[in-house]
């Protein structure tokens, strides 16, 4: 490790053994969790599912190396992170089955929204972390009021023009924030060549934002190069950009097939180095016994039984709840049409049919 | 008496801008140089004094930046008011715009509120060059989540400014740019109506003229030339184009039984098309005449040196005005 690392070592060394027990346990749980939602879109219950398997350590690790009540922009795959802020795995699932397009409280759970398109978080995110310094929440040494902000991408986003505008406003407002890149090397069938000929965690350095690369495979590197990087953003040192060198050794979701343009011997050299193998290698070498690892596996049939279960139950959305929230305050246009489709399926009940338009003023109108 | 002042629209927005920023200090206005210059139309001169850069600041020249982090800024609860430097330069942000600020609040199922303002000078007639003088209203009324108003004079931009700060909901304000100059006396001290209604500017009884923004002038113009001929126009301003406040134009075109729709942007897909296929719709039985509509032409914003020929003028309208009253 060069010596300027050392830092990163000490954050290691202060993790307990609970703590890597946590990670491990969050790491297998999230990979039985994709495994179950995969079967789950197989079996026509989810329109599309996104996995993220290969992804646990960079995941799992950066996720628990942000602080409790900073604030999380993830793109669509960050379900791994998702549960080390306590997101609720089923609200993924309602909107990938289609039953809403997210709906949870990112004031509340601090993660936000799902962004499906690439690197619009960034920005969301930069401004964010604009509001945190406006508000005195930077610097101060405070560690009851000083926040940071993270967002996630791929680096398929890198590509896309927000993620460099992003990068620019955060140096010139010096945000407290960092980007963490997840190089999956795939983005669906492009390898990473097609986005960049620059290693990506030098993409920041022409906006002024520095950048460090981390092994996305080793949760532990991942918690403390995360966790020294966000506690560095709410001290007031500015941003970062974290790549974190990774491998989606699934499909980029359910409607992918690898298999028809990346070689079988690349992912089996990945599959040897699988973050989660690799972990329990470890806790075993630090004499964790097969008791915990039995444990785990035993926990997560239960979670998928639970997440099995819990999309069966699902509720079907309200008729006219595509109405529902398209602003803030009353439309009018919204509210004539809600009353249109709920006269028109009323009437397909049976019920009376509305009477026809007479030329008065009638929203009512035909559709 | 009401306590009244003559300003241009250009200083009314000004003036409703600093009056929103004094009342909640969550308002930030921020865009391309609109800090120390006070922006390319000197909207927001001054307030840099008042105000100070942590509430107005220029941001570096990146459109979809500055409406992204201004989403990223109403997440945290401030109400960022961007400008947009000229209409032509919006289309870098339209996918933060349409595919973010418009639908978040949807999405979140109301958890999230995007309670951001827009500002985009726009039309032309100002001898400018090319992306300028463009007239982009229509997508934005297309897209569902945007408010999308305009006013058209000195008393209309100090309070719709207010309004749309203080609205939930995101609106794209459109100033229009060629009559930032023309002044008018503003009331300081009452708003005249809510944001999204329609105002009747001038009482006739032969055909309705509905219009808004840079147009309003030319309509009221016509009018003028009009009444020398014995004809009364009614001409209504909407003020705003997303929602439309249908029912005062439907009042009017009841009694004329006559409709011309106004504007600069091509006709094609546009504002007139959704006014004229409602009204349609809602005063079938009373319309003496089809809807008649008079616009720029479906091509590139010309030319400076050809614009008066592309912008609509008070003969252009009375042309139609010929046309609906042959009826």
């Amino acid at each position: 490790m060069p010596k300027e690392h050392a830092v990163y070592g000490e954050l290691i060394r202060d993790l307990r053994e609970a703590d890597f027990l946590k990670f491990y346990r969050d790491m297998a749980r999230i990979r039985r969790f994709d495994h179950e939602a995969t079967a789950l879109q197989r079996q026509g219950q989810m329109g599309l599912w996104v996995p993220a398997i290969g992804q646990e350590a960079a995941q799992i690790g950066s996720g628990y190396g942000v602080g409790p009540n900073d604030h999380i922009f993830p793109s669509y795959r960050e379900h791994g992170v998702a549960i080390t802020h306590g997101v609720d795995l089923m609200s993924i699932v309602k909107m990938y089955r289609g039953v809403n397009h997210g709906g949870w409280n990112p004031h509340e759970t601090r993660f936000h929204l799902y962004a499906i398109v690439l690197g619009t978080q960034a920005l969301h995110a930069t401004g964010y972390a604009m509001g945190l310094n406006f508000e005195g929440r930077v610097g101060t040494g405070d560690p009851e009021n000083d926040l940071a902000v993270i967002a996630y991408f791929g680096d398929g986003a890198t590509a896309e023009g927000d993620i460099s505008e992003a990068l620019l406003f955060a140096s010139t407002n010096k945000t407290p924030q960092v980007f963490f890149c997840q190089n999956n090397q795939w983005a669906i069938s492009s390898p990473v060549g097609t986005q960049t000929t620059v290693p990506l965690y030098k993409r920041g350095e022409g906006f002024g934002v520095p950048g460090i690369r981390v092994d996305g495979n080793d949760v532990l590197a991942c918690f403390a190069v995360t966790k020294k990087h966000m506690d560095d953003a709410r001290s007031g040192l500015g941003p970062t950009l974290i790549e974190a060198l990774t491998y989606r050794i699934g499909a980029h979701t359910t409607s992918d097939d690898p298999s028809k343009y990346r070689d079988a011997d690349e992912v089996a050299y990945w599959q040897a180095r699988d973050p989660i193998v690799r972990f329990e290698k470890f806790l075993r070498k630090q004499g964790i016994g097969q008791d915990f690892f039995d444990e785990v596996a035993v926990a997560g049939d239960a979670l998928a039984t639970e997440i099995r279960e819990a999309t069966f139950a699902l509720a079907e959305p309200p008729l006219e709840g595509m109405f529902d929230h398209v602003y803030s305050e009353p439309h009018p246009l919204v509210e004539e049409q809600r009353a249109w489709l709920q006269n028109y399926e009323a009437a397909l009940d049976g019920h009376t049919p509305p009477p026809a338009g007479d030329g008065d003023v009638s929203y009512g109108g035909t559709r | 008496m009401s306590n009244s002042v003559e300003l241009s629209i250009a200083k009314a927005i000004n003036a409703g801008l600093a009056k929103s920023m004094r009342a909640d200090e969550k308002v930030l206005v921020f865009g391309e140089d609109v800090a120390r210059l006070g922006g390319v139309f000197r909207v927001t001169e001054g307030l840099l004094d008042e105000f100070g850069e942590k509430r107005i600041f220029n941001s570096p020249i990146a459109e979809s930046g500055i409406v992204g982090t201004a989403i990223g800024l109403a997440m945290r609860g401030f109400r960022p008011v961007c400008e947009i430097q000229f209409d032509g330069f919006i289309y870098p942000a339209f996918n933060q715009i349409v595919s973010q600020l418009a639908k978040l609040t949807n999405r979140s199922e109301g958890f999230m509120q995007m309670p951001v303002v827009i500002r985009v000078p726009y039309g032309g007639g100002i001898g400018a060059v090319e992306h300028h003088s463009e007239s982009p209203e229509a997508y934005f009324a297309h897209t569902a989540g945007l408010r999308v108003v305009s006013p058209s004079n000195p008393n209309d931009a100090y309070w719709m400014i207010q309004q749309a700060i203080e609205s939930r909901d995101p609106v794209l304000f459109f100033e229009p740019k060629r009559r930032y100059w023309q002044k008018g006396q503003v009331n300081l001290d009452e708003a005249p109506q809510p944001l999204h209604s329609a105002t009747t500017l001038r009482s006739g009884n032969d055909v309705t003229l509905v219009t808004y923004g840079p147009m309003v002038v030319t309509a009221l113009q016509a009018a003028e030339v009009a009444a020398a001929e014995g004809i009364n126009l009614e001409v209504i301003d909407i003020r705003s184009i997303s929602p439309i406040d249908f029912n005062h134009i439907v009042e009017s075109v009841k009694r004329t039984g006559r409709l011309i729709v106004a504007h600069e942007a091509g006709t094609f897909v546009s504002v007139s098309s959704e006014i004229a296929a409602k009204i349609a719709e809602l005063c079938f039985y009373f319309l003496e005449a089809p809807v008649l509509r008079v616009g720029g032409f479906d091509v590139p914003y010309p030319a400076a040196k050809l614009e008066e020929l592309y912008l609509p003028d008070a003969d252009r309208i009375m042309e139609a005005v010929d046309r609906v009253l042959a009826y």
